[in-house]
């Protein structure tokens, strides 16, 4: 029985999850071309809303490419290891305030253990494509993901030590019993440093390097095609919206709000979410793409630091305040 | 509790999303197969290199940075896994844990500029 509930709340997740999969690519290229004063896809269905089920399809039906040269094994694993740690870093968002599909206590941990795993997708991907341009966005991706992980591993410490706690739950709880009700307000350096952190793990602009297609074509994933292509992309979208909830639990407040909206728990917590995700498509919109000296200076030299004082400063008003 | 009688029960749900994650992936590319088309041929099956034949092995020599990254990643990513126990137990161990912070944080810092010193940080030299 209680079995089956699990399998219930999977499968409503998973549901939930791919169909905004979808419908983010549809909303980036609606609100990237409006922001360029374009129209974005207006052709399938009213407004181009039917535009992610063709692509969908498309992707469906495509041939499926495997170079000869390619090491075919780790060909066929990268995309996978891709998208299962995406799809289940998802099972431990508390989306509101009793439903999460595991409430385990280590949820931040776990989060992040499995966007580390993401990053061998990627580096195997580039490998066993046995091309030039996808070894080199391999190599980029991956030495970009570790360094920046540093920093955002760095950055939510402050919120732990406010919390007390990793459970994505608790960390909620404990910003609605805080005088401030999100931890935004103390923790206004840790949440810069994780937004640019979490922009670069997902490898979006400005610091989508290792898929810069004016120079490495379409990085690691150059020799995919098909279906194959299509879950590194799903992979992608997934981490998104990963990072837009992470960052909504630890900073933002989670599923509270100003008031209770009756019948819709989930209503703030979504709100917020797309507020995120909406930022990573502003952001790609606006700034120009950093170059990879300036990518990595950037990690190791300012964000690294600043995290560091963050826990400095966060320990010292603690036990000053108490 | 009975130590080796522990189960944690609350991780079921994550390994069963794992298996449906696994699945989801196989069976989408499994299903593809008798649906999608196949024409291989010589030209279409060589690394993409601007239409040219690929002009030398693709698995060449790269920089060093990238493993000096590598170890850099190891050290931090260590000391940053070191921090969140200690950051959990802040409130219950009271001074002791701010003293232990300057001192912690404080070699991490020595650790850190020594790395900048050297040069270690810098892509290009």
């Amino acid at each position: 029985m209680e079995l089956l509930w699990i399998l219930i709340k999977i499968i409503i997740v998973f549901t939930v999850v791919m169909i905004h999969v979808m419908y983010a690519t549809y909303f980036e290229r609606k609100v990237i071309g409006h922001m360029q004063v374009r129209m974005g896809p207006m052709r399938v269905g009213w407004h181009g809303v039917l535009q992610p089920i063709a692509d969908g399809i498309k992707a469906f039906f495509k041939e499926d490419i495997i170079p000869t040269a390619a090491d075919k094994k780790v060909f066929y694993a990268a995309p996978l290891i891709c998208l299962i740690s995406a799809l289940s870093a998802v099972a431990v968002i508390p989306f509101f305030e009793t439903f999460a599909i595991a409430n385990i206590n280590i949820g931040l941990l776990y989060i992040f253990a499995m966007s580390s795993l993401a990053s061998y997708g990627v580096v195997l991907a580039g490998w066993s494509s046995n091309s030039k341009y996808s070894f080199l966005g391999g190599l980029r991706s991956s030495a970009q993901v570790i360094s920046y992980e540093i920093a955002m591993g760095l950055s939510l410490v402050g919120v732990m030590m406010l919390a007390g706690s990793l459970n994505l739950s608790d960390i909620v709880h404990a910003q609605m019993q805080s005088s401030y009700k999100i931890y935004l307000i103390p923790q206004i350096i840790g949440f810069f440093v994780f937004v640019v952190a979490m922009f670069a793990e997902t490898n979006r602009t400005p610091f989508d390097l290792p898929e810069a297609e004016s120079e490495l074509v379409a990085g690691y994933c150059t020799e995919y095609s098909g279906m194959r292509f299509a879950l590194f992309f799903m992979a992608e979208y997934i981490g998104m919206i990963v990072m837009s909830c992470l960052a909504v639990i630890c900073f933002l407040g989670g599923w509270s709000g100003p008031f209770e909206v009756p019948g819709i728990p989930f209503f703030w917590f979504i709100l917020k979410a797309y507020f995120f995700i909406f930022l990573y498509y502003w952001v790609r919109a606006t700034l120009p793409r950093y170059r990879y000296d300036q990518l990595m200076a950037l990690g190791w030299k300012v964000l690294i630091p600043l995290a560091l004082f963050n826990i400095l400063l966060t320990g010292t008003i603690k036990s000053l305040i108490g | 509790m009975i130590p080796g009688t522990y189960l944690p029960t609350e991780y079921l749900p994550i390994l069963i999303m794992l298996l449906f994650a696994t699945g989801f992936g196989v069976v989408t590319l499994w299903v593809g197969r008798f649906f999608r088309l196949r024409r291989p041929y010589a030209e279409k099956l060589i690394a993409y290199e601007s239409g040219n034949p690929p002009s030398a092995p693709p698995r060449f020599r790269f920089s060093i940075k990238f493993y000096l990254i590598a170890i850099l990643f190891v050290v931090f990513d260590v000391e940053a896994i070191f921090l969140y126990p200690w950051a959990l137990v802040y409130d219950k161990i009271g001074i002791f844990a701010v003293v232990e912070m300057f001192l912690f944080i404080f070699l991490l810092l020595v650790g850190y500029a020594y790395a900048w010193r050297k040069e270690a940080l810098e892509w290009e030299r």
